[in-house]
């Protein structure tokens, strides 16, 4: 028997004031894509993963990806981030106007996207806060910025850890080394913090939560959130778009974007399944 | 025997001359190690446990040697910084093989612990020096310890009396210097007699461009509820061929840990031989090594747990660049009656180009029927998904190998018990993998 969830719609507060003061030509230029992926094809291991994906991501947007097991949702992540895994046959992407898959994995962060991996790596004696340190050192470099002091930099660190409720001792310690499944996961939404990315790349950062880290991570990425940035949160589940709202859904089915809607696609989905979408 | 025989035609030639510049308690030994490296000579890759690396083929040369102690031209205090300075230690140098006797003013020892000469050691304690020196470092079964103890005249000597500890560590800088080929035959006693407490750096260094053929025998006797620490850091030239020989006896309740750095060298043989001869003595053993170009480092352990309860932690790393070749072979004996052992072995080796290789061969004999006795290998490139996770965050890929060859070597320098050295430790390997450690880069001789 299927328990039916009755979920209460939240208001759109997305879209910012400022949108619709300026003139329309200002207007079209603030709205002007963040990303812009065109007939994106994607191997692994000379299997077609991604058959032509075309999504374009505005400043201030989140957009949620759904789809089955096996659809391509995660693969779209790594190509984005630029795992070498992974290797694109044909199509585009561009990121801020400039074309992304030129970058290597390194200047794509630098550039402001960040993926909060599905499996965060185990990396023993790398430590968190030497990782960060050269993390954020390397972007602000990027940026034509100075280093950040010691001081401040513990700073930052406690205020996004306090942010994501983390504990310090966690920090002290190597990368994700020994970190439970949930640790693991809002240490990426740490690390998010820490950066502040342009465009964050969510991949189902909810699974493995239990419901109170789910509220904490959502609510620390509702906070980052502002009107130039975007997010892509990749999730099986419609319980994450309920603490992160969600004003495009897709559904990714074999490679391709077959359905695209607003938020209550999401719901449709939690209650419908796929089939109807996959065998119309 | 063609290599050895010059070897011996040389001992026999300059006896006289050998014993004129040694001393009675060292000379004693001569004979008996003459007799064993006639028989045993150099040992070549025909013996299995030097089936990787040929020992006589460094000796093939022509080779000087220093027997009549010809004084070498240095200050070490003034010519030479060390890489690991600043430890608050007192610091004693070996030239070649003979200790640097002016020395300076060093900070007071506690009562009746002697560290120097051990030429002079042998006269000042000839009762404690007779009854340790050239006895676990048994020449009958080592053609190297026996070529050795031939040849040694001087060397170091730690000797810390009962219930003594040695709060600040002790340094000691081997510099090779010589503007000749030479053979340079090096003795290291440490003796930490019953619950006596002592922290030693080696520091090995290399300051002139020919080559050496160094051979070093260090002996360790750890008393009942002595605590040994004995930590080597290898940074020499290419053109060095380091063939060492460490020894540790350990009593009732004792705890050794012996590591070996290797930072930069040419070719080095490291034979580890451990014996735990009473209930719950401890043995931490840890091995790093860093090579690139044709280097070649080999590490040989042998550890024999003799009586119940004890332990033994063995850690050997090995980061190998270029055309590198590393060798690895751990040995443990579990005696009949060695029940309750708990033994661990690990060799873990990163390969970073097609060409370099590894040897590694874990050798476990248990002859008792309750013990945990573990052993681990694992031979691997860097881990893409790593690199790609520190990359994905913004660090480059050269900078991202850096940190995660870095990270390799965490585990064996968590191994050293002197926290400011494991600090300088990790610079120095950072350093090293970036290929900004030079030869003697701090040496003032060289510049």
């Amino acid at each position: 028997m299927i328990e039916k969830i009755v979920i209460q719609k939240r208001p759109q507060v997305r879209k910012t004031a400022v949108q619709f003061v300026l003139s329309p030509l200002f207007n079209d230029l603030y709205m002007a894509n963040l990303l812009k992926i065109t007939n994106l094809h994607a191997v692994v291991e000379n299997k077609e993963i991604l058959k032509g994906i075309n999504l374009e991501v505005n400043k201030g947007e989140i957009h949620a990806i759904m789809g089955p097991n096996g659809s391509g949702k995660s693969t779209l992540a790594s190509v984005l981030a630029g795992n070498p895994k992974f290797e694109v046959t044909r199509g585009s992407v561009t990121f801020n106007g400039k074309e992304l898959l030129d970058m290597d994995p390194a200047d794509r962060a630098k550039e402001g996207i960040f993926l909060s991996f599905q499996y965060p790596i185990e990396i023993p004696g790398v430590s968190m806060v030497n990782f960060m340190r050269a993390a954020l050192n390397e972007q602000r470099k990027y940026r034509g910025e100075e280093q950040i002091s010691a001081s401040n930099f513990l700073k930052l660190m406690r205020d996004k850890r306090e942010l994501l409720g983390i504990d310090s001792q966690l920090v002290s310690r190597s990368v994700n080394e020994g970190f439970s499944g949930g640790e693991k996961k809002r240490n990426e939404i740490f690390q998010m913090a820490m950066l502040d990315p342009t465009l964050a790349i969510l991949d189902e950062t909810d699974s493995g939560l239990d419901i109170d880290a789910l509220r904490i991570v959502a609510s620390g990425v509702n906070a980052l959130h502002r009107p130039e940035k975007a997010t892509l949160v990749i999730t099986h589940y419609q319980r994450l778009l309920d603490y992160i709202q969600p004003d495009v859904v897709h559904v990714l089915y074999n490679g391709k974007i077959i359905k695209t809607g607003g938020p209550d696609l999401a719901l449709e989905l939690e209650e419908r399944g796929y089939d109807w979408l996959v065998n119309p | 025997m063609m290599i050895e025989q010059q070897y011996i035609d040389l001992f026999n030639d300059y006896r006289s001359e050998i014993d004129a510049n040694s001393v009675a308690g060292l000379n004693r030994h001569r004979d008996a190690a003459f007799e064993a490296f006639c028989r045993l000579g150099f040992p070549t890759s025909k013996l299995e446990d030097y089936k990787h690396s040929d020992l006589s083929r460094a000796f093939d040369g022509d080779l000087g040697l220093n027997l009549r102690n010809i004084p070498i031209p240095v200050d070490p205090y003034e010519a030479f910084k060390c890489d690991v300075p600043n430890l608050n230690t007192n610091v004693y140098f070996l030239i070649n093989d003979r200790f640097y006797a002016n020395g300076h003013q060093q900070a007071p020892l506690p009562d009746g612990v002697f560290v120097g000469s051990l030429q002079r050691f042998s006269e000042t304690h000839p009762d404690i020096f007779n009854k340790h020196y050239a006895k676990i470092g048994d020449c009958s079964a080592n053609g190297v310890v026996a070529y050795n103890t031939m040849f040694a005249q001087d060397g170091f000597v730690i000797y810390v009396p009962e219930n003594v500890t040695v709060d600040k560590p002790l340094q000691l800088i081997n510099i090779l210097r010589g503007g000749v080929d030479l053979n340079v035959n090096r003795r290291i006693l440490v003796i930490a007699e019953k619950n006596a407490h002592v922290k030693l750096l080696v520091c090995d260094h290399t300051v002139d461009e020919v080559e050496f053929v160094v051979t070093q025998v260090a002996e360790i006797v750890a008393g009942r509820d002595a605590q040994v620490d004995f930590y080597e850091l290898e940074e020499n030239s290419v053109k060095v061929k380091l063939l060492n020989n460490v020894f540790a006896e350990q009593a009732e309740n004792s705890n050794v840990t012996v590591s070996t750095i290797t930072l930069h060298n040419g070719f080095t043989r490291n034979n580890y031989r451990f014996r735990l001869l009473g209930e719950h003595a401890e043995a931490h053993i840890g091995g790093l090594a860093i090579c690139d170009k044709e280097q070649h480092i080999d590490n040989y352990a042998f550890l024999e747990h003799a009586v119940p309860n004890c332990h033994s932690n063995e850690l050997f790393k090995y980061a190998l660049q270029e055309r590198s070749t590393g060798v690895f072979c751990g040995r443990i004996l579990v005696d009949k009656g060695a029940q309750k052992t708990l033994a661990y072995q690990n060799n873990k080796n990163l390969i970073t180009s097609e060409e370099a290789r590894i040897f590694s061969k874990p050798q476990l004999e248990i002859y008792a029927d309750d013990v945990k006795c573990s052993h681990g290998l694992t031979t691997g490139q860097i881990d893409q998904d790593a690199l790609f996770y520190l990359q994905a965050r913004g660090i480059p890929e050269e900078e991202a190998r850096m940190l995660l060859m870095v990270a390799f070597t965490q585990d064996v320098v968590d191994l050293v018990r002197i926290e400011m050295l494991q600090d300088r430790l990790i610079q120095l390997i950072n350093k090293r993998f970036r290929g900004e450690l030079m030869r003697c880069g701090n040496c003032e001789v060289c510049k």
